[in-house]
């Protein structure tokens, strides 16, 4: 358990100055992860994407702790070598410090172009935390789909036109893959539940092996969302069941949270402006679908999770 | 201290590494550099090395985690050939501009497609431009020699800078040959211990690598990089003098064969080097004044030593393993024949292209090229300035 006071006087690894968006999800998935080292030392990694561009325009840096950023495929392969070295160099006896390991990484690095390295550095069991923030598209470049672009929405690459209403395709399961290389722990995470956020990070970094989290982090450029609205949509997500709350523990799928009641899908749609088209009378059906396809995700992941 | 041994090019370099026994290395395999990482393994297997052993999943990983280990201060090594070095491209350029000492084997191997698995030099030809130091290999002693003299290089506090060790694929990789290896203690002696200023695991002093560098800062790392490609000179010489003392083998920046009294000359790189020299001492033995020169240093490129070895022949052959497709000729011709512009009596310098893709080179083949550079040596002037030399027309 988490507690806001105590977590307010850790150290704050991730500082002020940087240049992400008003209301990016990225900044407070982040620093909670961090808050979660209670101070222990870490060596960061990060994809190529806002999140890198926006903290380390030279000759500045938002990091008070080292961190690397390669390019945008190989942010668990790079900082897997960097775990290679720290196992090296402690077994020789060359360093004594009890060292952390975490990269960062948006859909785009994670879901698509990075997901050969993730899987790669999840397989070999490195020491290390791999956090996804899932913004639901390539922000960076300005809001290009990616495999974790919700079905329907509106982005630069599946624009909605005359013949075809946005999105054609679902959204990949990746928290489900990587759960599936059996590594010591998975989660998915909003940052929305701050306590659950942290506590799983807690866990994931006390795991020995590798660790996966993905985490929702809304855009509000790319989600056309009011900035004001990101912890709230954040919240939306978990409650309508699109972005459920779970562990896969030493192979054991657990909910960690089950909203009382279900809320229709809508209710997370409705304020964005990615899926304003499915709110016209002639997308009722895309509307269905959608609210299909995250019920039946659901009832899979609560048969996962024993629930059923 | 020095053993005579019989190994392959694989077995000399794999030999050279684990005498380095780096912190780690992360290596994927592919032919015919294969070899190295699977001795490798055995010695990791076997706890003959300290070294941790990342078996990464593609070359791209492989060269991402070696630029991981090597920022957080570990000495780090890999190797690859062909399409693997394809697939490092775009991490090959930034493991130079992050300026760490990275030694990588690379064993030439022609590129696809179409896919081909026999040696040329257009893997290595093409990341001539990625701020690599570039050294070539004759044979197996001199991959050995220059895997040991890669790594003070590298790490020279005025260079920092990565370091590639080419030998010709199957031709040297695969190929028995006697050389003379050093004992470890030697070995371990002479590349002595990685210790960087600044590293990630250095958790007191964090630092942040990789950032990005907006149009008011690019310029200056780059000019930096090629500042430090200069500075690598003085100190591959200096690393060559001291490897001589307790080697016993000469480096330069290239060896010269019956070179100074020559009228011309024939260039050429890696194992194609010791059939040019055979038939120098034919044509020698004709009393025409034929020599030769091989490159072992092609980046940074010697350019002054090269005029000054080069400037008084009246022609000269320069050998390329690797097509660049500028339709003037390859990497090491246009290289060398602008470096000779700055000469007072400019040689006529002409281009053989050869080898492509495994392509056996025949003696007669190469009488032809010494034949023809001689009549260009006469005449003055060249009949055919690029020739793709033992292709079927």
């Amino acid at each position: 358990m988490a507690n806001l006071r105590e977590l307010s006087k850790g150290p704050e690894i991730f500082t002020p100055g940087h240049r992400l968006c008003a209301g990016c999800g990225a900044g407070p998935v982040v620093r909670q992860v961090l808050h979660a080292l209670e101070g222990a030392p870490v060596v960061i990694g990060n994809a190529t994407g806002c999140l890198e561009v926006a903290s380390t325009i030279y000759p500045f840096t938002s990091w008070d702790a080292s961190w690397i950023h390669n390019a945008f495929e190989n942010a668990a392969a790079t900082l897997s070598g960097v775990e290679a070295a720290y196992q090296s160099l402690k077994r020789q006896g060359k360093i004594n410090d009890e060292i952390k390991f975490v990269a960062f990484g948006g859909d785009g690095g994670t879901y698509d172009i990075g997901l050969q390295s993730l899987s790669g550095a999840m397989e070999r069991g490195h020491d290390l935390l791999y956090v996804c923030y899932d913004n639901g598209a390539y922000m960076n470049t300005g809001i290009q789909r990616s495999s974790a672009t919700p079905f329907a929405a509106d982005t630069t690459t599946s624009p909605v036109g005359q013949a075809i209403p946005g999105k054609t395709q679902g959204r990949k399961d990746l928290t489900a893959i990587i759960a599936d290389h059996r590594i010591a722990y998975v989660a998915q995470a909003s940052p929305a539940y701050w306590n659950d956020l942290v506590t799983k990070a807690k866990k994931a970094f006390a795991a020995k092996g590798s660790a996966f989290m993905n985490t929702i982090a809304p855009c509000p450029r790319g989600w056309r969302s009011d900035p004001a609205l990101t912890v709230e949509l954040s919240k939306l997500a978990v409650e309508t069941c699109f972005w459920p709350l779970y562990e896969v523990e030493n192979g054991k799928w657990r909910l960690t949270f089950k909203p009382r009641e279900k809320k229709p899908i809508t209710e997370w749609l409705k304020p964005q402006g990615r899926f304003k088209h499915l709110f016209r009378a002639e997308n009722k059906g895309l509307l269905e679908q959608f609210q299909a396809d995250v019920d039946q995700r659901w009832e899979d992941l609560l048969v996962r999770c024993g629930e059923k | 201290m020095n053993k005579s041994v019989a190994l392959t090019g694989n077995e000399a370099v794999a030999t050279a590494m684990k005498q380095i026994e780096p912190d780690v290395v992360a290596a994927y395999p592919i032919t015919p550099q294969t070899d190295i990482v699977q001795y490798f393994s055995t010695f990791v297997a076997d706890g003959q090395v300290k070294t941790e052993f990342v078996t990464v999943e593609s070359e791209h990983s492989a060269m991402s985690a070696t630029i991981g280990a090597s920022a957080a201060g570990a000495r780090a090594m890999t190797a690859t050939s062909s399409q693997g070095l394809a697939l490092m491209w775009e991490v090959v350029y930034i493991a130079s501009s992050f300026r760490l000492p990275i030694v990588m084997p690379v064993v030439n191997r022609a590129l696809s497609g179409p896919i081909n698995i026999h040696c040329d030099h257009s893997d290595s030809m093409g990341a001539r431009d990625s701020g690599w130091i570039q050294l070539y290999s004759e044979d197996a002693q001199e991959a050995y020699d220059n895997v040991i003299q890669a790594i003070r290089i590298a790490e020279h506090p005025d260079v920092l800078l990565p370091v590639m060790v080419m030998q010709d694929g199957f031709v040297i990789s695969h190929a028995m040959q006697n050389l003379e290896i050093l004992d470890d203690e030697s070995v371990k002696k002479f590349v002595g211990t990685y210790k960087p200023d600044h590293h990630l695991l250095d958790v007191k002093h964090p630092m942040t690598v990789g950032s990005l560098f907006l149009p008011n800062f690019y310029f200056e790392a780059k000019k930096q990089e090629a500042e430090a490609l200069e500075r690598a000179k003085k100190v591959i010489q200096e690393v060559a003098k001291e490897y001589a003392a307790i080697s016993g083998r000469q480096y330069g920046f290239f060896e010269t064969y019956r070179l100074e009294d020559a009228e011309v000359a024939v260039i050429a790189l890696n194992s194609t080097a010791g059939t040019v020299r055979g038939l120098v001492d034919e044509y020698r033995a004709k009393g025409l004044r034929v020599g030769a020169l091989k490159p072992r240093v092609f980046r940074p490129l010697p350019h002054e030593e090269l005029v000054v070895a080069l400037q008084h022949l009246k022609a000269i052959a320069v050998m390329d393993r690797a097509e660049s497709f500028s339709t003037h000729g390859g990497p090491l011709f246009n290289d060398l024949r602008s470096v000779l512009y700055e000469s007072k009596e400019r040689p006529v310098v002409t281009n053989y292209i050869y080898g492509l893709g495994g392509r056996d080179l025949t003696l007669d083949e190469l009488r032809r090229v010494f034949d023809e550079t001689l009549e260009a040596a006469r005449a003055g002037y060249y009949r055919n300035r690029v020739t793709h030399l033992g292709v079927r027309e």
